[in-house]
């Protein structure tokens, strides 16, 4: 691959996207297990942090000075393994391994195991108050970093989320930004019939963050709110990121079983095909 | 003197051990205070420790810390979760976070955080849970620990520690700052018996044998501890020579400590402040069972939940005084092979 041009157009981050959903799909076939839905839905957002936002160091991933990424929906860790490999934080050649036996990434991210990986996540509800605490150490130690934390709308049903966001506003942590990946479904079925969270985007506002809602798909729309938000001043900022689960693969697309199903090998090269159309299209 | 079989106790309390005001006379203050002046203590030497509470800092004496060094302390307000979380995060990025709330929910509220958050990336994160035990007499159940030891040993990795009094509180709090990873401390909220002398040797794995003895051994730890000494001059009395051991740290347990008494005095009872299931009773059984099965009787919290009391009436109600360690020293002893 040729070396990459960071920060990424918009055009180039479109063509990662592809490249990361590419991965995820092939990563989760030969794993034979994962959750494509959610690691689709929340590509578009990790590749512009990834590749555009982010200050970061794939030679030096415990750089002191990095922005933080947490996954707090570690179940689609894939999306996580594939922007790491691919921005060089390690081998691509891990991502066949995902699940296996010895590897370093395990089902749900470890960041004792994997370069890049800030947290360790995967029980729900814990990321935004990690990145609560790290926002807080960064104030302390007066760095200039900032903290990103992708959550899910299923995972907002965990008590632990609204915790979190009152000591956001407390302690007016605009070094720390949530990004909630809204594709309205979850392990048993549409968060709407589960245990509705809406009005959403009114809660964080009611919570006192400063509430952005976009299109979590169209990179037009995601680079400038996460560059609004890394600036804005005075209180946490939320994105809220309206996204569909199983986003790039027509089959998958708002289709509960999806969540955690591995496609076999033939729908595997049914959804490479699609992405692959689409991404050219463009 | 020479015949003195007591270690590192004081001697104005080992004059005392003997008479029946003893709690009256002895200087007595909870292991949280003790917890709350040391963390001042290592707060202005070492600017990495943050100190985070959950609404229960004017309990814990924690609010000192807050006072003097208000950029590092952080009130979570009553919610234990995030606090956890929080102090994860803050532990990734090198501070060294004690994190203090009461043992229920320290143990149980945010057990996930702990668990998946603290323990299993290993982060350096210090849970200081105060109410451990019945202690917390007069709250009754809902604020009383009485498996924290239990469910923390269950963790891979932990690091659990249980302090008999405040000078080794002092030295446990000091060791768990200097050690690298998480650590489990847990404190008294009712005043226990300033028991040690400053040379009380803290290590943290390592027991003391805190009275010297050959007919039996008692194993205790925290507020147990005290009880423990008491019941073993009661027995002397009686010509019966008890070893008492202060097994502050519950994990990793001190098992050499532990099979040397067993061989060299053939009769263990253990000591805790915590549900007999899966604290201290039973990690020395283990160690028994699998190496040299030796007569024992688990002195503890029953099958049962306390009640609201005041202290010493309420560990009495439940087992836990000099009188029952007493019993249980004579019950090995009966069984014991001559």
């Amino acid at each position: 691959m040729s070396q990459l041009q960071i920060p990424m157009s918009v055009v180039d981050l479109k063509k990662m996207a592809a490249t990361i959903r590419c991965d995820i799909i092939e990563m989760i076939c030969t794993a034979s297990a994962g959750h494509p839905g959610g690691s689709l839905s929340a590509t578009d957002l990790v590749t512009a942090l990834y590749f555009r936002l982010m200050r970061i160091d794939p030679a030096n991933p415990r750089w002191p000075e990095r922005d933080r990424f947490i996954l707090s929906k570690g179940h689609a860790c894939p999306v996580w393994y594939s922007a790491l490999a691919e921005r060089g934080f390690f081998d691509k050649s891990h991502l066949g391994t995902l699940r296996r036996l010895g590897s370093i990434l395990q089902g749900h991210p470890d960041m004792n195991k994997v370069p890049g990986i800030d947290m360790t996540t995967g029980s729900l509800g814990h990321g935004l108050s990690v990145g609560i605490g790290m926002a807080l150490a960064g104030r302390l130690q007066k760095k200039d970093y900032h903290v990103w934390v992708v959550i899910g709308d299923g995972e907002s049903q965990e008590g632990s989320v609204w915790e979190a966001a009152m000591a956001g506003t407390k302690w007016k942590l605009d070094n720390l930004t949530a990004i909630l990946d809204r594709n309205n479904l979850q392990n048993d079925s549409y968060v709407d019939e589960i245990m509705p969270i809406e009005p959403v985007a009114d809660k964080w506002r009611a919570f006192g963050w400063n509430t952005v809602e976009i299109d979590g798909h169209r990179m037009e729309e995601i680079v400038p709110a996460l560059e609004g938000a890394k600036t804005f001043k005075g209180v946490p900022t939320i994105i809220i990121a309206n996204t569909v689960k199983g986003k790039g693969v027509s089959y998958m697309e708002n289709v509960c079983e999806w969540h955690g199903k591995a496609p076999c090998r033939e729908e595997a090269d049914r959804a490479l095909e699609e992405i692959r159309r689409c991404s050219c299209e463009q | 003197m020479s015949n003195n079989p007591y270690r590192f106790v004081r001697p104005e309390v080992v004059a005392i051990l003997s008479s029946k005001d003893f709690f009256k006379r002895v200087e007595s203050k909870p292991t949280r205070a003790s917890y709350a002046e040391t963390i001042l203590a290592i707060g202005e030497k070492d600017s990495r420790v943050v100190v985070l509470d959950a609404d229960v800092s004017k309990s814990i004496g924690t609010n000192k810390f807050a006072e003097k060094f208000p950029e590092r302390s952080f009130n979570f307000g009553i919610a234990e979760q995030n606090m956890f979380a929080a102090a994860a995060g803050m532990a990734t990025t090198g501070m060294i976070p004690f994190a203090s709330t009461y043992a229920v929910f320290a143990s149980m509220r945010a057990l996930d955080m702990v668990r998946n958050s603290i323990h299993y990336p290993r982060l350096n994160v210090k849970i200081a849970a105060s109410h451990s035990g019945i202690t917390p007499g007069p709250d009754g159940v809902t604020h009383q620990g009485q498996e924290d030891l239990s469910i923390m040993r269950s963790i891979a990795g932990s690091t659990v520690i249980a302090p008999a009094d405040p000078i080794s509180t002092k030295l446990a709090v000091w060791a768990a700052a200097e050690f690298q990873g998480p650590v489990y401390l847990s404190f008294t909220r009712d005043p226990v018996p300033v028991i040690y002398g400053p040379d009380f040797p803290f290590t943290i794995g390592k027991a003391v044998v805190v009275r010297e003895g050959k007919d039996a051994a008692i194993i205790a730890n925290r507020d147990l501890v005290i009880q423990s000494l008491l019941a073993a001059e009661h027995l002397a009395a009686s010509g019966i020579d008890v070893r008492v051991i202060d097994c502050h740290t519950i994990k990793p347990l001190d098992i050499d400590m532990i099979l040397q008494a067993a061989e060299e005095t053939g009769a263990i009872v253990t000591a805790e402040n915590n549900i007999i299931y899966g604290g201290l009773g039973s990690a020395v059984a283990e160690v028994l069972a699998e190496n040299r099965p030796t007569v024992m009787k688990r002195v503890g919290v029953q099958d049962t939940f306390a009640e609201s009391g005041p202290y010493h009436e309420l560990i009495d109600k439940y087992g836990l005084s000099a009188r029952h360690i007493v019993a249980a020293v004579k019950e090995v002893l009966k069984r014991k092979q001559p």
